[in-house]
């Protein structure tokens, strides 16, 4: 088995509303899977069913090998989920909630579970109602990290999270990563959370895959913006395909420009006499605000 | 205060479907109960003659309250005895609704970090429900009078149905400070309402006992007797309680923060007891409160009822007076027969209602997210639903067991008490089933279950008055209960309502298997 999670055109609608429209995802066994959009997109829909807890009205999905909907109960056992909405009961401590879903789900590592709490400075021995929202998603991330499953399916799991317990959530992620044999499939839109954790990722928006692949894929796709001082006249930048929003002035030109026509892009301007030259790579939030933006349209 | 006026608009923007259905729903009620005598009774001696034998059976007096005089005002009156029961349940849930079910959930912090004052939300759920409550006394007074009724005894009636409301608004006030969550808020406040139900009924049948009644807010509206004494007294005394309420609970909301309780939450144990590890078990925590709270009411009601039996040929003895009436409603027997049928009655549908509270935990779980977590484990649908359906039915028959048993040891006479409140149970059943049927199959619409049970109510109250034909009275399963003690018990009907009850049920838990987690 080599993939993980295999979904095909799938479909999802609630009333006239189509909540997933032709959905592609492929997640490989063993990688870090970033699952991108903006709110509304479609990113729980999917997860929920890929749990079985809803059912799609077209296409396929298959997890771990099985059917969600009709082996949910079996596949469950092989994985675990951390909910982007985390709610516990709230006469039941974090404790207990942490050692509940975890013998649902077919046991848990004790040392593993202490371990996980004293990283995330978590007090067990509180109420569900009296943890604050970051708080909650510890109990959610421990109880699901400190089983011994193949599959993290995480939604938005550090969105209320501090910037040190965040720092936290990626080291303990890298660690299953260098494990080898556990797949995450990690929803989010901390762009830099999913740079730094996932070999490969998936953006969505209204309900469909628009873009897949490792990162560097997905760069290459995108712009790199170009400022040049230069020492003589350039002629014929404006005319290569691929050169967007040039500027000049006094000598001086800026651009942005796609990655094939780089090239020919950098040819003109190393023969008009390069005096200075600065070059930005596309990071994430220009590649995520462009396929945004785009959707406005 | 500031901010008063605009919250006072958002709470009436979101009860503009609710409130107006209990305004006047409750408001017409007596104009439909004058309606229905007036065609009942074709002489005044048929009227008359009713009052007199009703004034002596208990289990209507324990049903509706003590009846002074045979006018149609006072029957009416008398009929909707258990309408201002009712009105205290609006009131204290529209003012938990808005107050603490709000703070609970966040929407409060939201709207008191704009310029709204400390009082403002309690003050317009109060003023709301308030202002509800004179427009259906309004409502009262305008169509009794109408109807040609005395116009002194209608406002009075009028009266009684507002400060039953405003009463019971400043319960849920309170309620909603103590508590930090809007569900203990609602269980303390519908504790209250029940306290004072059981310690009305103790005081009115029994003549040696009216102590009790003087000690319940819904014991003094019935000493008003509108159309009859009209008096001042318990009504002045239901307008003190509901000032000291309010101010109760004003108090209180400025000496504790902003989520919290006055009981403060304490820290509990770092993991879990080697059985929290099933769905059984999780449910179990879940329900137990409500168990064991919903087995001490009906312990006490059964303690109550069981108390008072003894006294109950007496007083109606003393009230009826005469051979005549003994003899036309069966005998000494047949009395103490006819009002432990009645309270057997009474508990079944209090026993109903938890067990539609409990079945919709479920639902409860499903609209939280806690159900989405539980079900990403190994737990499947069927036995998740059935973990928490098993508590509305088996609890139940735990309070129905503790009342029943509990009023035959007081009465001396357990076989055929117990035996009476035991039958209740396949018709309880049988609303759970519809609550699980619900659930499974429209679940946005779950919450139609009380109105299941509202329907049971009210054709039990007004459907033999209002001479329904049988077919419709047949819809309500306790209906079907057998008459018990006194009647003849045949057990087809119960097999048949547990039949019922299971194919709802099972078709209900079919259903949750094939739809949506959460929808």
């Amino acid at each position: 088995m080599t993939e993980a999670i295999d979904v095909e055109g799938l479909v999802k609608r609630f009333g006239a509303v189509t909540a997933l429209d032709q959905l592609d995802l492929r997640v490989r066994t063993g990688e870090v899977h970033g699952f991108l959009g903006p709110n509304g997109a479609g990113k729980t829909t999917t997860i929920r069913v890929l749990l079985g807890l809803m059912r799609a009205d077209g296409g396929t999905a298959r997890l771990l090998g099985g059917d969600p909907w009709a082996d949910a109960t079996a596949l469950h056992r092989r994985l675990a989920y951390v909910p982007g909405d985390v709610t516990f009961w709230p006469q039941l401590t974090g404790g207990e909630v942490i050692d509940l879903l975890g013998r649902l789900r077919g046991g848990l590592d004790p040392k593993r579970r202490d371990a996980l709490i004293e990283r995330f400075e978590l007090d067990p021995r509180k109420k569900g109602r009296t943890y604050s929202k970051g708080n909650r998603q510890k109990v959610a991330l421990v109880a699901a990290l400190s089983s011994d499953v193949e599959l993290l399916v995480l939604d938005e799991p550090t969105s209320g999270l501090d910037p040190l317990m965040e720092e936290v959530f990626r080291e303990v992620i890298l660690e299953e990563k260098r494990r080898g044999d556990r797949t995450v499939l990690l929803s989010s839109h901390i762009l830099s959370e999913v740079e730094a954790l996932c070999d490969r990722l998936t953006i969505i928006r209204a309900g469909r895959a628009v873009e897949t692949g490792t990162l560097a894929d997905l760069r290459h796709l995108t712009r790199t913006t170009i400022r040049a001082e230069l020492t003589g006249p350039v002629n014929g930048l404006a005319s290569i395909t691929g050169v967007h929003g040039l500027t000049s002035e006094d000598g001086r030109v800026a651009f942005d420009v796609d990655a094939d026509a780089l090239e020919p892009a950098l040819k003109t301007l190393v023969a008009a006499g390069v005096r200075s030259l600065i070059s930005q790579p596309p990071s994430l939030e220009e590649l995520f605000l462009r396929h945004y933006t785009k959707s406005e349209k | 205060m500031t901010g008063t006026g605009r919250l006072l608009r958002l709470v009436l923007r979101r009860d503009r479907w609710i409130m107006p259905l209990w305004i006047f729903g409750f408001g017409i009620l007596p104009y439909v109960y004058i309606a229905g005598f007036e065609t009942l009774f074709a002489t005044a001696q048929e009227r008359v003659d009713y009052a007199r034998v009703s004034a002596a059976n208990t289990g209507f007096i324990a049903l509706y309250g003590p009846l002074h005089g045979d006018s149609l005002g006072e029957l009416a009156v008398w009929r909707g005895g258990f309408v201002p029961l009712m009105i205290g349940l609006a009131a204290l849930l529209t003012v938990v609704r808005h107050t603490r079910a709000d703070e609970e959930s966040g929407r409060t912090e939201l709207v008191r970090a704009t310029v709204v004052g400390r009082y403002a939300q309690l003050a317009a759920a109060l003023i709301a429900t308030a202002g509800a409550s004179l427009l259906m006394g309004l409502v009262v007074a305008g169509t009794m009078i109408g109807a040609g009724q005395p116009v002194a005894g209608s406002i009075a009636l009028g009266v009684v149905f507002m400060l039953s409301g405003w009463m019971f608004a400043g319960v849920g006030a309170i309620a909603a400070q103590l508590t930090s969550s809007a569900r203990s808020a609602r269980t303390l406040g519908v504790v209250a309402l029940g306290v004072s139900f059981v310690l009305r009924l103790g005081g009115d049948v029994s003549d040696d006992r009216e102590f009790l009644a003087w000690l319940s807010p819904i014991g003094w509206v019935h000493r008003v007797f509108p159309y009859g004494e009209n008096n001042g007294g318990p009504a002045v005394l239901a307008l003190v309680f509901a000032i000291v309420t309010v101010g109760v609970s004003a108090y209180l909301l400025a000496h504790r923060d902003m989520g919290a309780g006055l009981l403060a939450s304490r820290l509990g144990p770092a993991t879990a007891a080697a059985s929290l590890g099933s769905p059984l078990a999780l449910a179990w925590r879940l329900h137990r409160g409500l168990l064991f709270g919903w087995t001490a009411g009906f312990a006490a009601l059964g303690l109550v009822f069981g108390g008072v039996g003894s006294s109950v040929v007496q007083l109606a003895a003393d009230s009826g007076g005469v051979d005549e009436v003994f003899s036309r409603i069966g005998g000494s027997g047949a009395v103490t027969d006819a009002y432990f049928a009645t309270t057997a009655a009474v508990c079944g549908l209090i026993a109903a209602c938890y067990a539609v509270q409990a079945a919709l935990r479920m639902r409860d779980e499903e609209q939280s997210g806690h159900a989405e977590a539980v079900l990403s484990t190994s737990v499947g649908r069927f036995t998740w639903g059935a973990s928490h359906l098993i508590f509305a039915l088996l609890g139940p028959a735990v309070a129905l067991l503790a009342q029943g048993l509990l009023a035959g040891v007081v009465h001396g006479t357990v076989g055929p008490v117990l035996a009476a409140s035991l039958a209740q149970l396949p018709a309880v059943w049988v609303l759970a089933g519809v609550t699980m049927l619900l659930v499974g199959t429209w679940p946005k619409m779950a919450s139609l279950a009380w109105g299941a049970i509202a329907a049971c109510v009210l054709l039990l109250l007004v459907g033999s008055l209002l001479e329904f034909d049988q077919w419709v009275l047949d819809l309500s399963p306790f209906t079907h209960v057998p008459h018990l003690p006194g009647g003849t018990f045949t057990p087809l009907p119960l097999v048949l309502l547990t039949a019922v009850a299971a194919a709802f049920g099972g078709v209900g838990l079919l259903a949750l298997r094939r739809r949506d987690v959460p929808r």
